[in-house]
């Protein structure tokens, strides 16, 4: 059955840049005269002309809503983005984002105005304790990426607080994040690889062979990037710690295991939890993202500054290192202020409306989702490793092979049939590999309704079609566009013609 | 459990396309003794949208918003008036809910208005190539001592002594566990330090700040040619965008990086994140540059569209030989950005700035007139430094009582800094008005 | 007359007068796709064999560049930047990356000749 859903047609209108829509003078906002004072701005001068267009409020609402329509989001439809959790983002956590006593605070205000501010981000971090198991979280990282560097940080500064050898070399696996690899290697870290088994886990006997009392981490993300749980954990946890070292969790697909299993218990030394991942915070197209970092009681000394400090009901913020708030050993910031506030209002009002029990079910209901569509779509694409997977089902170009249609082939298929291409070429063990993730927020409807589609491309593909294919998409607001040309002579901002 | 679609139907009838009997059966490899058999106690059970609502509301009651009070709070984020366009166009799930525009011919939207962002952002900073946003102003100072290590190969970073503490903290964490060098003079809340005598061929690139902590405006064309000549990069940090309305750009002082803070355009406090991290850089440093960065180019049918360039200097291709480790960027906040400027557009991009100037002298000669406060500036765009007759601490504390966030007491800036305590660093906007400004007058008046 | 020797990693290095010539392979332009990018070394710069002298990008990948002996760099072939399509469209020609002056001529003798790396390559397929 071959199921066709009309792409991006009709409704949408080009739209020039701003810049092209200049009328010299024009303004959107009315603002009233300056004041006449005596300028106090000393040696530098008045600068020039700016060269920014000028355009009316209903020419700015009008661009801005054409360029949002050439957009595919997860309210219009199914986004099975494997790795990246494009999961339902609840209105209710915007509104509370913009309560005036979130979103109109000054990071710099007297503490005794922020109070319920600092008793947020104190409750937030109570739930990321409880849900992980472990004893402490640096709240401020701005992202995952961001999380990471500050997980990898307080590991650098337990093992040189605690002296010894130098311990230069952080083991990675294969399939890790590249952001894995790069932020061990920013920190002067050597990185090397920990090949996997035929069964996409991490090899123990190779990973065992590698460590030594030269090694600073092993760098893990559990569930890994295939979608499967690394069952040896316990086994490579214990391996970890007799060698001295730590064990860091890429916590980017903690949002399979939230409510199942605490990653305390599974020997996690630090883990970084993406809150847009796990905590339906937006993506916004890339950021504002949040990275909170939670810590065993081995690593909790070395959490960075500023953090929340509960004097029995009474909020105060450690700024600078201090024996009495246990900051002594704390290292420096890692942004300014105190962290992604308007993320942990999202995140905590996501947490209090699933609570305990819906955000077990929310794991399981992922979980559930993404077997039943490895169930359902391994007969038409070859699944490289045996199931169950957790939240993420992967798949990999075996069964295209010969037809001339490849993964980015069927992928650009996909956006014409009005669904957002699952997550391409990743992992890197995998040839050709396809990673669905259809999150806990699709209906069984809409699941079906994308394997009901992806079975017909793959009939199409292997029927010969393979032209067709490439010229995909075809309805989508722009058809495949020159990468090539836009890295050989870059184009990075518009110029006046 | 609203958010969640499936049912128990639903449930029963995949679990038995799987052919396992319940969910159990899928978390099988994760070892038994880890596995939770319920819920986690302690924490509560989901709840309505009238409960939460009810919730975050009462925490959210214990604060003081700025906008609620005469607020005069600076320091590297400053309250501005955001037109209500921004926030409903920014609330538009096509923007809200997208992903980083992996898929180009789907992500247009978003595509474009990153090229605009970048354009604008190059605009405003007089450089010629500015990325598609950072973190934070203070990550992206981070970023850019870092980047201005690799483009020279060495290894010492200068920074003035009036750059953000928060940004020199950044950078100076970075530069422990990356190992380079971080040399930050102590503040110097006359305004009158002068980097010129220390540099030298060791020194990669020198961080400066205008207007400064403090609010004094510099002139960077002699610390430029002071660096070009050491062969090491003019980092120019700017925390107070507005300020580019006004101000001759750094770019034009010769400035090789600009790291700044955004939030003023679009963005609201957030009481400190997210905000928004610009950065720009000079052409020829493009291929060290960290961070996104969408370019133009056509479609198959020939038609102009933007892609995500460049890429290749990114973890997701680099991975250990990236120039950043970063991933996300501010994609949202750099939505709310370049909405309100692109509203604002030159000639109220340029009155916004002058409004922010003319209304801050004013709050200094009011404030000067008060016996025993002393104005440390000789220059300032919209935010000056009081010497008090007293702890500013206290003074802040006090006023705050009364409802008046008077602003920034230095020792909250520099918790490790000794000297400073009689400071007070005090801000003003479009949004401060006369009664504000009176209000303060008579509120000093009386805690002194 | 020249020789032309050849790595593992699919550099390409053509001896004349003591000074080697060095590129990538048509197997290693064709699998990297269309160049965007090429990264040379600075002049002067002293490499050694096996060692980082290069990088070259494509839109979806970097790679390294290795030198195929060492030496000191010489010449780089500064058209690449403006026209990297060159490495594509010519790689054994005007698609060369930098000269080096061999500092060991020893080091030659590892390297594979024309019909050791075809069948190195075939051996890949």
């Amino acid at each position: 059955m071959t199921e066709t859903i009309s792409g991006h047609r009709g409704l949408e209108m080009d739209e020039p840049l701003i810049f092209e829509l200049d009328s010299p003078g024009q303004s959107g906002v009315d603002l009233p005269a300056p004041p006449a004072v005596k300028s106090r701005l000393g040696a530098v001068k008045p600068r020039g002309a700016i060269g920014l267009p000028g355009l009316s409020e209903p020419e700015v609402v009008r661009h801005y809503t054409r360029l949002s329509r050439k957009n595919y989001a997860i309210d219009a439809g199914f986004y099975p983005l494997g790795s990246c959790t494009m999961k339902h983002n609840p209105r209710l956590n915007e509104r509370m984002a913009r309560l005036p006593g979130f979103a109109d605070l000054h990071p710099l205000q007297p503490l005794a105005t922020v109070q319920g501010a600092l008793e947020l981000i104190d409750t937030l971090a109570d739930w990321l304790k409880s849900l992980t198991g472990m004893a402490a979280v640096a709240m401020t990282p701005a992202a995952g990426a961001h999380g990471e560097m500050c997980g990898m940080m307080a590991i650098r500064a337990a093992h040189d607080h605690h002296g010894g050898p130098p311990r230069k070399r952080v083991l990675v696996p294969e399939s890790a994040h590249g952001t894995n690899p790069a932020t061990a290697a920013a920190l002067g870290f050597t990185v090397e690889a920990i090949p996997a088994t035929e069964d996409g886990r991490v090899d123990l006997a190779a990973l065992k062979a590698k460590l030594g009392f030269d090694v600073a981490a092993v760098m893990l993300t559990n569930p890994n990037t295939c979608g499967l749980f690394e069952r040896d954990i316990l086994a490579i946890a214990e391996a970890v710690h007799q060698a001295g070292a730590y064990l860091y969790c890429d916590g980017a697909n903690f949002n399979a295991i939230v409510g199942r299993v605490r990653p305390a218990d599974l020997g996690v030394d630090a883990m970084h939890i993406n809150l847009h991942k796990t905590f339906s915070t937006p993506h916004g197209g890339g950021g504002p993202g949040s990275g909170p970092v939670v810590f065993s009681k081995a690593l909790a000394p070395f959490v960075p500054l500023p953090q929340v400090v509960d004097d029995g009901g009474d909020f105060h913020l450690a700024e600078a290192r201090d024996d009495d708030d246990g900051t002594a050993l704390a290292y420096g910031r890692m942004k300014a202020f105190h962290g992604q506030i308007g993320m942990f209002v999202r995140a905590l009002t996501y947490s209090l409306s699933h609570g305990a029990d819906g955000l077990r079910q929310a794991s399981a209901d992922a979980v559930l989702s993404a077997n039943y569509v490895l169930a359902k779509l391994k007969g038409d694409l070859n699944a490289p490793f045996e199931g169950p997977c957790m939240h993420e089902a992967l798949f990999d170009d075996k069964s295209l092979k010969g037809t001339g249609v490849t993964t980015l082939d069927l992928a650009k298929a996909l956006i014409d049939e009005g669904f957002h291409p699952m997550t391409v070429y990743f992992p890197l063990v995998v040839h050709g590999a396809m990673l669905i993730e259809p999150t806990e927020s699709e209906s069984k409807r809409a699941i079906d309704q994308f394997i009901a589609t992806m079975k017909g491309l793959v009939a199409r593909a292997k029927g010969g079609e393979a032209e067709w294919f490439h010229a995909s998409p075809r309805l989508a607001p722009r058809r495949r566009l020159d990468e090539t040309a836009a890295a050989r002579k870059p184009v990075l901002k518009w110029v006046k013609a | 459990m609203r958010y969640l679609p499936l049912t128990e139907a639903d449930r029963g009838a995949m679990l038995a396309e799987i052919g396992v009997a319940s969910v159990d059966d899928l978390y099988k490899d994760v070892p038994a003794a880890a596995r939770l058999a319920g819920p986690i106690a302690g924490l509560p059970g989901h709840r309505g949208e009238l409960e939460v609502e009810r919730a975050l509301s009462a925490m959210a009651a214990k604060n003081v918003a700025a906008g609620s009070v005469p607020n005069f709070l600076g320091g590297g984020a400053y309250r501005h008036h955001v037109p209500a366009t921004v926030d409903s166009m920014i609330q538009r799930g096509e923007f809200l809910t997208s992903y980083t525009p992996y898929q180009p011919e789907i992500s247009q939207g978003t595509l474009q208005y990153l090229f605009e962002f970048q354009s604008q952002v190059a605009l405003l900073t007089g450089m010629e190539v500015a990325n598609a946003s950072m973190y934070d102003g203070a990550t992206a100072c981070a970023e850019a001592v870092m980047m201005a290590n690799r483009v020279t190969k060495r290894s010492r970073a200068l920074l003035a002594g009036n750059v953000h503490p928060h940004y020199r903290d950044t950078t100076a964490t970075l530069a422990r566990f990356t190992g380079f060098e971080a040399d930050a003079g102590p503040p110097d809340p006359s305004g009158r330090e002068s980097l010129v005598d220390r540099i030298d061929e060791t020194v990669s690139c020198v961080v400066v700040q205008t207007p400064d902590v403090f609010g004094h405006v510099h002139d960077l064309t002699a610390l430029s040619a002071a660096c070009k000549a050491k062969g090491a990069l003019l980092i120019a940090v700017v925390t107070e965008a507005v300020s580019l309305g006004l101000l001759t750009p750094p770019g034009a002082m010769g400035a090789d990086i600009v790291a700044a803070e955004g939030q003023s355009l679009g963005n609201p406090l957030n009481f400190g994140g997210p905000h928004l991290g610009l950065f720009a850089v000079r052409e020829k440093l493009v291929r060290q540059m960290p961070g996104r960065l969408v370019g133009q180019t056509t479609d198959a049918d020939g038609r102009r569209g933007w892609v995500l360039t460049l890429s290749t200097r990114e973890q997701h291709i680099r991975r250990e030989k990236a120039t950043s480790n970063i991933c996300t960027n501010s994609g949202l906040c750099a939505l709310a950005f370049t909405i309100h400027l692109t509203l604002l557009g030159e000639a109220g991009f340029t009155r916004l700035a002058q409004l922010n100037h003319a209304k801050a002298v004013q709050l200094a000669e009011k404030l000067g007139d008060i016996h025993g406060v002393r104005l440390l500036n000789d220059s300032f765009f919209n935010e000056f430094t009081l010497r008090l007759p007293r702890r500013a601490n206290k003074v802040v504390n006090k006023l705050a009582k009364r409802g008046i966030l008077a602003g920034v007491p230095a020792p909250r800036l520099f918790p490790d800094t000794d000297g400073l305590s009689d400071l007070l660093v005090v801000a003003a906007t479009e949004c401060t008005s006369e009664a504000d400004m009176d209000a303060l007058c008579r509120g000093l008046g009386e805690v002194l | 007359m020249s020789r032309i020797k050849f790595t593992k990693d699919h550099e390409w290095i053509r001896v004349e007068d003591g000074i080697g010539v060095v590129g990538i392979t048509e197997y290693a332009q064709h699998a990297l796709g269309d160049i965007v990018f090429v990264e040379l070394p600075d002049l002067g710069k002293d490499v050694t064999q096996g060692g980082n002298a290069a990088v070259v990008e494509s839109v979806k990948a970097a790679s390294e560049v290795y030198a195929p002996v060492g030496g000191e760099v010489t010449a780089i072939n500064a058209e690449l930047a403006e026209e990297p399509a060159r490495v594509n469209t010519d790689p054994l020609g005007t698609g060369w990356f930098f000269k080096l002056r061999i500092a060991n001529p020893a080091e030659l003798d590892g390297l594979m000749d024309s019909d050791a790396y075809q069948t190195y390559l075939e051996r890949l397929a």
